[in-house]
């Protein structure tokens, strides 16, 4: 169990019998205390780390407790994207494109080493190294997996993150439509459309690719 | 079951004249092949000398190490008889400019996956192969990723440890190098805006060809939809696609897609040294990484001779481990089995309590819960610590067979359990045999073949259990057989228990690295998903030269489309929870 939010400002006085019922409080602290109590993460899971946050899920562990066990499969109704395992160049297109159909405040959690940084596979040909080279990351989870008592660990500090939300001075004019990341390409290898001047610079006298300078 | 291999030698090679010699080179044991007769011998084979199960198909780049060497691939084939025996390993080489070799898939239906597979990551053409397409990287990926002169952008060197790792090196982070930040490379004069990817098309015309036959018996002109499902979709187990092709809401054709978590595990296995693949094991099959290890240490051992040859007590642990991971792998696949059927998430919360307890097991004797890393060449890496055999005692001999009984009591008879389950997604021994579906699929057909048996390895000789088997072949079938086996698992840990011997857990010291002699090696054991094979050549060096997995839960796909024609599209779902697929496993 976590304890209930202490929702009242500092410096009200409110009389001892009304405190059960009466709290004098900032819209903020409303805000984000229904907000981190009820976090729906997206079902998505993708390598061996969606185990663990099943059984994070499950009944030992219990993301209940945390107002978080409504996994959505949809998008479009979860708050955070829990990106559970090895991202691939294949699934990459479909994770930015899952990520670009979250409605905004999104949150996106990279559990476990791969979607971190690639992890044991980090050298392989179809292994991204790292998601947050595509999509913005609030939370690293480290472990290979994780164990769920660290993806835990992991959503209270979302939750940490939420409860600093300024509603008024940070929130996203409306009036403006979100810009979606630009979602990648299955060429003769991924292509970020972000990288296309870089691209055409680096193929001009021969093949792009890592150069390694020569060890001592 | 072994001696009969010297009078089949004599058979063949007798039988083939000149196109079928015996393989020569040291540590070796298979038949080398005449290319363009491969498909007539593998014919005699299959009709007259009964290997009518084909376990695993895979090339080798044998590339050139030296001036005086030849270059040339090399397509192996595993066959094996569905009555029991050992292997038989065929092999035929072909050039590497221009590759071809006759697709099997005609003969042997299962063969169809494995060998897009040697397409995709060798560029090997399979003659006659009936869909010849890339299969785990996607259309228009530039080059053969598994050849030996192929480097990805992360290459550093050939093999590891890497020299800048080693003391006076200097470590860096790769991507500081890559003028993109980024694992990708691109080719000369490549242009990324004109660029336009055609990468499904091949796919949909596939959807299609495979239809033409169903078109042709319909009277009525209906228009036909394509649906796709996955990857992100919570009824594909992971990151698996599956385009389907429906009239109505009948399937007339299905296509799965895969290598959305494709990460390379061959291509890093051989840059890996032999002890390096170890954890690699681990995240294969993540539900049951135990068995891996398994299958592994004894492919490793066969190469290593007297020297790998584990202690009696290993034996014993090994035999408990794997077969608690069949428990565990078996209630998890109950468990999302009934989620796919619509129980959504209750029936799996029994289950995951009970493979929780077992986790506490790995947990306690290998210190992780999933990853166990535990099998080392000659043993296992740490002894029991105080307690657990007990525990594992108390486990099953009181726990887990009354909770076993209790997910019986709950769901066998349950009503819609039975309607939705039975007749669905039917595959005949026969087929099953043909697609060489592996494990519980096999025995659930009626085919009672299981590698603890029919070419046992370990000490499983010495227990007293049954082969599981089930006549239907059907997902409800399916189903009771993982109840059986999950019994049969406990009356061996139940005997492994009480007779497990005290001493070593390890042969010789707990070595860095092993050095094995040259040769190649087949170590196959009965996974939870069937049979898991790992064929691993070595030329004597610290590192393997190949590195292959027969994954089970790969080849079991092949018939999914077999399958699930003439059912609906609910009850794809249903089949594909029924094959219990892990994605690790199915892309590597």
């Amino acid at each position: 169990m976590t304890e209930t939010p202490n929702l009242n400002t500092e410096g009200y006085d409110i009389s001892p019998e009304a405190r059960a019922n009466v709290a004098i409080t900032t819209i903020d602290k409303i805000f984000n205390a229904g907000r981190r109590y009820s976090v729906w993460p997206m079902m998505f899971g993708l390598a061996c780390c969606a185990i663990e946050m099943i059984s994070a899920a499950a009944g030992r562990y219990d993301l209940a407790r945390f107002g978080m066990e409504v996994l959505r499969p949809s998008p479009r109704q979860s708050d955070l994207m829990i990106v559970s395992g090895t991202v691939t160049k294949k699934m990459l297109p479909q994770i930015v494109r899952l990520y670009n159909q979250m409605p905004d405040p999104k949150y996106v959690m990279a559990m476990g080493a791969c979607a971190s940084g690639g992890g044991p596979f980090k050298e392989g040909y179809n292994v991204v190294s790292g998601v947050d080279k595509y999509i913005p990351v609030d939370v690293y989870v480290p472990g290979c997996p994780p164990t769920p008592q660290a993806l835990l660990h992991g959503l209270m500090k979302i939750q940490e993150k939420i409860d600093t939300e300024k509603h008024f001075t940070n929130f996203r004019d409306r009036t403006k439509p979100i810009e979606p990341i630009p979602v990648p390409i299955l060429g003769p290898d991924i292509i970020d459309p972000r990288d296309y001047e870089t691209i055409k610079d680096g193929v001009k006298s021969g093949p792009l690719t890592t150069v390694i300078p020569a060890v001592e | 079951m072994t001696e009969m291999a010297p009078a089949q030698e004599g058979t063949l090679e007798a039988r083939f004249p000149g196109v079928v010699t015996h393989d020569e080179r040291k540590g070796y044991e298979g038949y080398i092949v005449q290319l363009d007769k491969l498909t007539e011998v593998a014919q005699v084979l299959r009709d007259d000398l009964g290997y009518d199960f084909l376990s695993s198909v895979t090339a080798v780049d044998y590339l050139a190490q030296k001036e005086d060497e030849e270059s040339y691939f090399e397509v192996v084939y595993h066959l094996y008889k569905s009555t029991g025996g050992s292997a038989l390993v065929l092999a035929v080489q072909t050039p590497r400019d221009n590759p071809a070799v006759p697709s099997l898939t005609p003969l042997y239906p299962g063969a169809e996956f494995q060998e897009r597979e040697a397409f995709d990551l060798y560029g090997i053409d399979f003659t006659d192969h009936p869909d010849m397409r890339r299969i785990l990287m996607w259309e228009g990926f530039e080059g053969f990723p598994m050849r030996k002169d192929w480097k990805e952008p992360y290459f550093e060197e050939d093999v590891k440890p890497f020299a800048n790792r080693w003391p006076g090196g200097q470590v860096y982070r790769i991507e500081d190098h890559n003028p993109v930040g980024k694992n990708n490379q691109y080719p000369q004069g490549f242009d990324p805006e004109s660029w336009s990817p055609a990468i499904e098309d091949a796919l949909y015309d596939s959807l299609r060809r495979s239809n033409a036959e169903y078109d042709e018996i319909e009277d009525l002109d209906t228009e036909q939809v394509i649906v796709n499902l996955g990857p992100q979709h919570p009824s594909t187990h992971g990151v698996f696609r599956m385009a389907v092709l429906m009239d109505g809401e009948t399937i007339v054709a299905l296509k799965p897609v895969m290598g959305y978590l494709h990460r390379n595990h061959e291509k890093i296995g051989e840059r890996n040294t032999f002890l390096h693949n170890m954890p690699f094991t681990d995240r294969l099959d993540y539900i049951t990484s135990l068995s891996n290890n398994f299958g592994y240490a004894l492919a490793v051992e066969k190469l290593m001779g007297a020297k790998g040859v584990p202690t009696e007590r290993a034996e014993y642990i090994r035999v408990i481990m794997a077969e608690l991971t069949r428990i565990s792998s078996h209630l998890w696949a109950i468990g999302f089995l009934l989620n796919d059927l619509g129980a959504f998430f209750t029936p799996s919360l029994y289950a995951i309590e009970e493979r929780e307890l077992l986790l506490d097991i790995f947990e306690a004797t290998t210190g992780s819960r999933m990853m166990n890393n535990y099998f080392r060449f000659g043993g296992v890496a740490r002894d029991f610590p105080e307690g657990v055999l007990e525990r594992i005692g108390e486990l099953v001999t009181e726990r887990l067979p009354r909770k076993v009984d209790e997910l019986d009591r709950y769901l066998t008879n349950n009503e819609i359990v039975r309607t939705r389950c039975e007749g669905i997604g039917v595959l005949s021994p026969d087929e099953a045999i043909e697609y060489s579906m592996a494990g519980p699929m096999l025995r659930a057909s009626g085919v009672p073949y299981d590698v603890r048996r029919a070419d046992p390895y370990s000490i499983y000789e010495q227990f007293d259990f049954d082969v599981a088997v089930r006549y239907h072949g059907d997902v409800y079938d399916r189903y009771l057989i993982r109840l059986d086996e999950i019994r049969q698992s406990i009356r061996i840990v139940q005997q492994a228990v009480e007779r497990i011997p005290d001493g070593d857990f390890l042969t010789g010291k707990n070595p860095y690295q092993v050095r094995v002699p040259a040769g190649e090696a087949f170590g196959r054991v009965e996974g939870p998903k069937g049979e898991i094979g790992f064929y691993v050549v070595s030329n004597g060096k610290a590192n393997p030269w190949r590195y292959h997995v027969r994954a089970p839960s790969f080849i079991n796909l092949t018939a999914l489309e077999k399958m699930c024609i003439g059912s609906k599209v609910a009850d794809v779902v249903v089949v594909l929870g029924s094959v219990d697929i892990i994605l690790g496993e199915v892309d590597r």
